[in-house]
């Protein structure tokens, strides 16, 4: 029996009619030109939905009530900061001087954009308390490519081109080892200590002349502060290594930690994490790179400086590593990065971090009785949970936990990550939640443990009240359907 | 600015944690580094302040009337992508790893993929890569983990930022070899083509509309590369697709291009689009999020993120990329612009950026010492010899008449000579081309 | 096809049994359990040289991918196309008709060196992965 939802549930392609029209382009200027030669015309029509403006309305606005969004519902998850993307940054990215700007445009008629980017470049550096900054990456991931870039342009120029190996904890994101990869080191896996920190005894084992970066993500992907950190950027120094820090969780110390007075030599920052871009569905984000003077020479190009009163893109640096994208960065998400700053005093920032830091041990102390953290320390911005022994004797697993919490109109943490914590639950509520938000979250959780306890089926047949049931993966991946 | 809690929320909060103050939640961080000293402007503005003062930020770029294309085309927007873009269920919504939760993302996902799957001609597009730099660069990239071959063949009339990010994209000190294919009038050479293939070649990487703006002919290119057992990437302008041949049709194995011209603004470089192909035996090897149509537990459709084991936060260092972040909402941008022009909105928008550039080109070609540099077809842009220095042509242009007449080339090809890359979309009117036309005559006078 | 009591596995879950001058590898039982549906395969390359211990081909469920290691050094002499096209075959028969690839193997004694039946069910109970 096919339902009435099944049917609302077509692709634009199966609403399609011939001859259906939206927009139309009627202004046709003359010229001699002959036509296209037949060699180079294309012979068939793309398959594309052929819609009324109306038909295209309804069916994008359909779409976006059958997903869950920020503004809509509470993200807990961790390692992603998902706080309140305010509206006044959207009117000022989208007024007309800043998005019409061709990013060729020379640079005496880019003059507004230069100096908001300038001075966003300012304002990170010394946040992160680092000297020299490039805007240019399109996201984290990007930023850490071009960060180890740069760290491989350093080694190679100061003829230490054996220093092959970066070293990442087992606790990083994915990203690390993977940029690492695609640059060729060979990324060095390195066991956590029982609490998620560095371990100063392995970590010392695999320095060595050999050691390129060490990349640390602080607060580590448990949400703990890396206290010896001083320590081990000793040891990475005194390696001839660098230390290269995942800038994704500095939600929990902006204002509050400058990661440069921490010995850190590069990292990277998130626009869409900590400087409240939106995360758009999975992008666009924007990445920074900040590094210390030494560094500075091989950041990709262009770096915007400012040369009496006038801003310029500046090219010309021979040591540079290049370009990791054509024209600039992501302008657009920088704006609005820029704009969110302006708004902050320095204490202003401090307070997001700790607002931050307050949010998530709270969620973690009204849950402690019900789902046992992973650490025993206070945490700083996130904590990671996981579900108890009661429930897991159940055969209850975090994931039915994530799907349940659905039902209960909350999106679900972020799970199975750190991979080091079994069955982690991972919470960050951020600093723009109230405390009755993380209660309303604590008290469904609370529900579900006692579900699980009871009646552990629902759990296992949620979510109930979503568009659609669980899905075949299995299908989905044995036998792709990837397009109309 | 932004914070929900009260200091009353706060205290009470601290209470149920355990702790008496802030600082004792901190104690993990060592002291020192504690609250240092920020030198920055200790007053925040408020909202209407931060707004005024960004407006007037905005104002100091110069509102040029623009010719410039070089990989960036100034497209009208239509309300109506403007309005569904801006919704905030879309705007602020995370990367669909919920699918329940997610069906709205993922389907439009899915359509996009289909949209550039059908597009350019191919099996399968992905969910967006950054930019199409960085998608050119990934397409290269997976064509030599394919072949397992070093020696990269690339047009010399590919996008000259597009061949310094896919420099960037191989690691240095490993003996990756990137030799260039030289033009020939503008166009690809396929004599000199055939000759640098080898059997060490991982691909020959191509565009067209190219930098000059030409359209290339590369029919004959795919037999070239299959028979020395290497493969073809190639970069195209998804509007231009339209009226000129696909690369799919031309039998490429990874075509790629910029998106930003399908209904995205050009904001100083990006956000953008990194449209990304491949054919079918490729899937496996192509970089970042897919996804796909399957059916929920009682056989109703839905959607999910599919094939995630090449990606990054499973494979780690054996990814196909570092990919996570990607352009979603450009992507969705560009499937809802694609909707409302479908296939025949799309052929005439195509058209209304023929016949601007080539209004252009020959009312500029009308005057005297000024004449395109190459013979061969284009699509919205032409390469312009010129009688005059085009550098001090385009700063004289912007100062005195508000006019920025297009792209001086010499930085990239001394060997071109005066040259200016000029660029009409549909936004350009009678009266503007006009406007340059008198413009250029009296600057070469 | 081998009994399950007569092949010799690895402490990384895979199983390697003599069948004329050819080994046959797959996964073990437990270790498709693990996995759980398995969504992918990639097999060697016909010649591959094998060094024991390395990772020689990929298998993915969901959410994960597992590398499969040579329980022995040598040289894969043949691949299972089987499983490529319909990889649930190494869930519903890991040790029959879900087998991976053959190789010859540099020196069969090396066989002997892997744990057998009884060791190799010792080993998983003791829950060592």
């Amino acid at each position: 029996m096919e339902d009435i939802t099944t049917l609302d549930n077509r692709l634009s392609i199966e609403k399609s009619s011939p001859g259906r029209r939206a927009l139309k382009f009627k202004g046709r200027l003359k010229h001699s030109a002959p036509p296209i030669p037949e060699n180079l015309r294309r012979k068939t029509a793309p398959r594309l939905a052929e819609l009324s403006e109306f038909d295209v309305v309804r069916h994008f606005t359909r779409l976006s009530k059958i997903n869950f969004s920020l503004d809509s519902h509470f993200y807990p998850l961790g390692s992603c900061t998902m706080k309140y993307n305010p509206r006044v940054n959207e009117d000022i990215a989208a007024l007309d001087g800043f998005t019409g700007l061709h990013p060729m445009a020379p640079d005496e008629a880019a003059q507004g954009t230069l100096e908001c980017l300038y001075n966003l470049q300012t304002l990170l550096c010394e946040l992160c308390g680092m000297e020299a900054i490039t805007l240019q990456p399109a996201a984290g991931a990007h930023g850490e490519f071009a960060g180890l870039m740069a760290a491989k342009a350093y080694f190679a120029h100061k003829n230490q081109k054996d220093r092959v190996e970066v070293i990442v904890p087992d606790s990083a994101h994915g990203t690390n080892p993977a940029s690492a990869a695609m640059l060729g080191f060979s990324s060095i896996n390195i066991d956590s200590g029982p609490d998620g920190r560095v371990d100063l005894e392995v970590l010392k084992r695999h320095l060595g002349p050999k050691t390129a970066v060490v990349m640390l993500t602080i607060p580590n992907t448990l949400g703990i502060f890396e206290s010896g950190i001083e320590t081990i950027s000793k040891m990475v120094h005194e390696a001839g290594a660098l230390v290269y820090m995942d800038g994704a969780n500095f939600n929990a110390m902006i204002g509050m930690i400058k990661p440069g007075e921490l010995g850190v030599d590069i990292m990277h920052l998130n626009m869409h994490k900590t400087f409240s871009t939106p995360h758009g569905g999975g992008g666009p984000g924007a990445g920074a790179i900040a590094v210390k003077k030494y560094l500075d020479a091989y950041l990709p190009v262009p770096v915007i400086k400012k040369e009496g009163n006038r801003y310029c893109a500046d090219f010309n640096r021979p040591l540079s590593i290049g370009k990791v994208k054509a024209f600039f960065g992501n302008t657009g998400v920088l704006l609005k990065a820029y704009a969110y700053l302006l708004m902050h005093s320095p204490r202003e920032l401090g307070e997001i971090s700790e607002n931050a830091i307050i949010n998530a041990n709270y969620a973690k102390a009204l849950l402690k009785d019900y789902y046992p953290s992973h650490s025993k320390d206070h945490c700083m911005h996130e904590c990671v949970l996981a579900p108890s022994p009661e429930m897991m004797a159940k055969e209850i697993t975090t994931l039915d936990v994530a799907k349940r919490l659905l039902d209960y109109g909350f999106h679900a943490p972020t799970i199975y990550f750190p991979h080091i914590a079994h069955e982690a639950i991972m919470i960050e509520p951020t600093e723009t939640e109230t405390r009755e938000t993380v209660e309303e979250f604590a008290s469904a959780m609370k529900k579900i443990s006692a579900e699980a306890l009871n009646n552990p089926q629902k759990l296992k047949d949620a979510p109930q009240t979503m568009p659609v049931k669980r899905l075949d993966e299995v299908q989905a991946a044995r036998q792709p359907n990837l397009r109309w | 600015m932004f914070i929900g809690n009260t200091k009353k929320d706060r205290e009470e909060m601290l209470k149920t944690i355990g702790v008496n103050s802030f600082k004792d939640l901190v104690k993990q961080v060592p002291e020192k580094f504690l609250y240092p000293e920020f030198k920055l402007p200790q007053e925040g503005l408020d909202e209407m302040q931060t707004a005024s003062a960004m407006r007037e930020l905005a104002a100091r770029n110069k509102q040029l009337k623009s010719f410039v294309g070089a990989g960036a085309y100034e497209r009208y927007i239509p309300a109506a992508l403007k309005a569904l873009l801006s919704r905030g269920e879309f705007l602020t919504a995370y990367t669909p790893y919920q699918p329940e939760a997610s069906q709205g993302i993922l389907q439009t996902i899915y359509e996009y993929q289909s949209s550039m799957a059908a597009l350019y001609e191919m099996d399968y597009g992905n969910a967006s890569m950054y930019d199409g730099a960085s998608s050119f660069a990934e397409a290269v990239r997976s064509a030599v983990r394919i072949t397992g071959r070093k020696k990269v063949l690339i047009a010399q009339s590919v996008h000259p930022q597009y061949l310094q990010t896919l420099k960037t994209y191989f690691p240095p000190g490993e003996d990756y070899k990137f030799v260039q294919i030289p033009h020939k009038d503008g166009c690809l050479d396929l004599e000199k083509l055939e000759g640098l293939l080898d059997r060490e070649t991982a691909c020959a990487a191509l565009q067209s509309p190219n930098f000059f703006g030409l359209a290339e002919d590369f029919s004959k290119v795919s037999a070239l590369t299959k028979a020395k057992g290497a493969l073809f990437v190639a970069a195209a302008d998804p509007v231009s697709l339209a009226l000129f041949t696909a690369p799919g049709a031309q039998g490429a194995d990874f075509a790629v291009g910029e998106g930003q011209g399908l209904g995205l603004p050009l904001n100083y470089g990006g956000p953008y689009l990194g449209i990304f192909t491949c054919k079918k035996e490729y899937l496996r090897q192509m970089p970042g999020r897919l996804a796909g149509m399957t059916k929920d537990k009682n056989g109703k459709r839905g959607f999910v993120l599919t094939l995630q084991a090449r990606e990054q936060h499973i494979r780690r260092d054996k990814a196909s990329s570092n990919i996570c972040s990607n352009e979603a909402l450009c992507a969705l941008g560009a499937t809802i612009y694609l909707a409302l022009l479908g296939p025949g909105g799309l052929k005439e928008l195509a058209q209304a950026n023929f016949d601007a550039a080539h209004a252009a080109a020959e009312r500029l070609c009308s005057i005297k010492g000024v004449s395109l540099k190459f013979k061969g077809p284009f699509f919205n842009e032409f390469t312009l010899a010129l009688p005059c220095a085009a550098k001090e042509l385009r700063s004289r242009l912007i100062e005195k008449e508000n006019i920025d007449p297009g792209l001086p080339l010499k930085d990239f090809y001394p060997e071109l000579g005066e040259t200016l890359l000029v660029c009409a979309t549909e936004t350009k009117t009678e009266k503007d081309i006009a406007r340059l036309e008198k413009a250029v005559r009296e600057a070469t006078a | 096809m081998p009994k399950p009591e007569e092949a010799r596995y690895t402490k990384t879950h895979e199983w390697i049994a003599l069948e004329g001058d050819q080994s046959l590898v797959g996964v073990s039982d437990h270790a498709q359990h693990e996995m759980g549906d398995v969504v992918f395969v990639e097999l060697p390359k016909m010649n591959q040289k094998l060094e024991k211990d390395k990772p020689c081909t990929v298998v993915e469920s969901v959410k994960s991918a597992f590398d499969i290691y040579a329980p022995v050094a040598g040289e894969v002499s043949a691949v299972n196309a089987a499983v490529t096209g319909d990889p649930a075959i190494i869930n519903q028969s890991p040790l029959e008709k879900g087998w991976l690839f053959k190789m010859k193997a540099a020196n069969p004694e090396d066989l002997k060196t892997l744990m057998d039946w009884n060791a190799y069910q010792e080993f998983i109970k003791q829950g060592v992965h």
